[in-house]
């Protein structure tokens, strides 16, 4: 397992020889959405509206963290499910996103959008919601306050732990990691 | 006769909340420290290594085990002798839901209607299960249940001429189908027989049972071990990135059916099995 540092400020060169299956540690300015606020980002670039935060270079991490306690920034914020926002995904890759986190399968369509974009989509350990919040070091609502757990927020994150799922030539851990292991049974 | 108020309900609801969306059961510590031991794959190992290191984190009482901290599963087994006083036994319930993810910093996660999607703001409305049973006690047991895995479930109307091997077939596709969705290692609950809305509470049930505990029944519990072989000989591993332990136990109930029926429901957890119980 390679292990990769990656830092702001987050370009196409940095990931581009990213693979799946390396585990990267991430540092630096994370934002975090889910359906809802896909919903109404995506809404917003429709009638061309500004969206809450640059498209462009940005990593979306697939989160809606429990309430912070008094003196943290944040609560438990493991990765939510990614098919989910697999609609919405190939618009805001099309834009510039370059990562995506969260976990479990992603489309077709969306695999095809991460390459075409020379994006990753990397996943954080679903249920690992403690070890992960431990990484966030500040955290603020930047828009959607409303939706509560599914608002906004910009994080700063330091050696966020995440593992490449699709690199930028489409490999997908979840057919290649199954496929190595089960073969190494027959070895 | 036994009178009980339901401030008593309340409380208990109130703390079991709390306490299993901090606290892992040493049941699921076990089952997750002996299977990492299994593990050859050595990304598996990692991956298991980090949850283990997430449970003790929780552990210490500042952050939940999981972000998602579920619907409120609650069952009540109410003994015939007791009479319960002090108003609704339902709002009880679901004011010890409200008091719980409150304090206790547990995120809001149910909106009032599925399709106008407004969140209620403190977790309630509970999932609230009934069963009247013989005796003077209340046992009430509390399951937070995440959705993650909750939406990989799946019921089938089997025909009977389907038997066994139907039956496992459903069950082992499902965890195949779910791959890396429902945040593996899973606990795999099937309800067999009954009826449609039965098989699904026997499914939901099934995953209220201790992991070192198998079936009482010789027949199910030999197929409990098989299904586990089989969905841990699919590959998926911890995570979906390749490794043994896609599954840490498979829970089997049993009930009896129609003679024109074979109901499966496989409800599946993630390795976050969180559920407590209390007896008044």
């Amino acid at each position: 397992m390679t292990e990769r540092y990656l830092r702001e400020p987050f370009t196409g060169d940095k990931v581009k020889d990213f693979r799946a299956g390396d585990r990267v540690y991430i540092t630096g300015t994370v934002y975090t959405a889910r359906d809802a606020a896909h919903k109404r980002i995506t809404e917003m670039i429709a009638r061309e509206e500004k969206p809450p935060f640059e498209i462009e270079n940005s990593i979306i991490y697939y989160v809606g963290p429990t309430p912070a306690r008094p003196g943290r920034p944040i609560g438990s914020a493991g990765p939510t499910t990614s098919y989910r926002m697999d609609a919405y995904a190939p618009e805001l890759l099309d834009r510039g996103q370059l990562m995506m986190i969260g976990k479990g399968l992603r489309s077709e369509e969306v695999r095809e959008s991460t390459v075409k974009n020379g994006a990753v989509y990397c996943c954080a350990i679903g249920g690992a919601a403690a070890l992960m919040a431990r990484c966030i070091k500040e955290a603020e609502v930047i828009a959607f306050e409303d939706l509560g757990a599914e608002a906004v927020r910009k994080l700063q994150v330091e050696n966020l732990p995440v593992t490449v799922v699709i690199d930028t030539q489409g490999n997908n851990l979840y057919e290649t990691g199954r496929e190595e292991y089960l073969r190494s049974l027959k070895d | 006769m036994k009178i009980l108020n339901v401030k008593e309900i309340e409380n208990a609801v109130r703390k079991l909340c709390t306490d299993t969306n901090y606290i892992l059961g040493n049941d699921v510590r076990e089952c997750i420290h002996s299977c990492r031991l299994r593990e050859t794959w050595p990304v598996a190992e990692d991956v298991l290594a980090s949850i283990e290191e997430n449970i003790e984190i929780a552990a210490e009482g500042e952050y939940p085990l999981c972000q998602d901290t579920g619907m409120a599963c609650v069952f009540l087994e109410i003994g015939q002798g007791v009479v319960i006083e002090g108003g609704s036994a339902e709002d009880a319930v679901n004011r010890g839901v409200r008091a719980a993810y409150e304090e206790a910093y547990l995120r809001k996660s149910i909106v009032a209607d599925p399709l106008r999607r407004v969140n209620t703001g403190d977790n309630t409305p509970a999932a609230i299960y009934w069963e009247l049973v013989p005796g003077n006690n209340v046992k009430i047991t509390v399951a937070p249940k995440g959705f993650g895995s909750e939406n990989m479930s799946r019921i089938a109307m089997l025909p009977p001429s389907a038997g066994e091997e139907g039956v496992k077939d459903f069950v082992v596709e499902t965890s195949r189908k779910a791959g890396a969705n429902p945040c593996p290692p899973i606990v795999v609950g099937v309800g067999i027989g009954g009826n449609f809305d039965k098989a699904a509470l026997m499914a939901k049930k099934a995953l209220l049972r201790p992991l070192d505990r198998s079936s009482e029944d010789e027949y199910y519990r030999d197929m409990e071990e098989e299904l586990l072989e089989r969905i841990n000989s699919l590959g998926i591993g911890p995570q979906g990135f390749g490794g043994r332990t896609t599954a840490l136990k498979v829970n089997v109930l049993a009930a009896p059916t129609h003679i024109a029926g074979l109901p499966v429901a496989v409800n599946i957890n993630c390795h976050v099995c969180r559920h407590g119980e209390v007896i008044l």
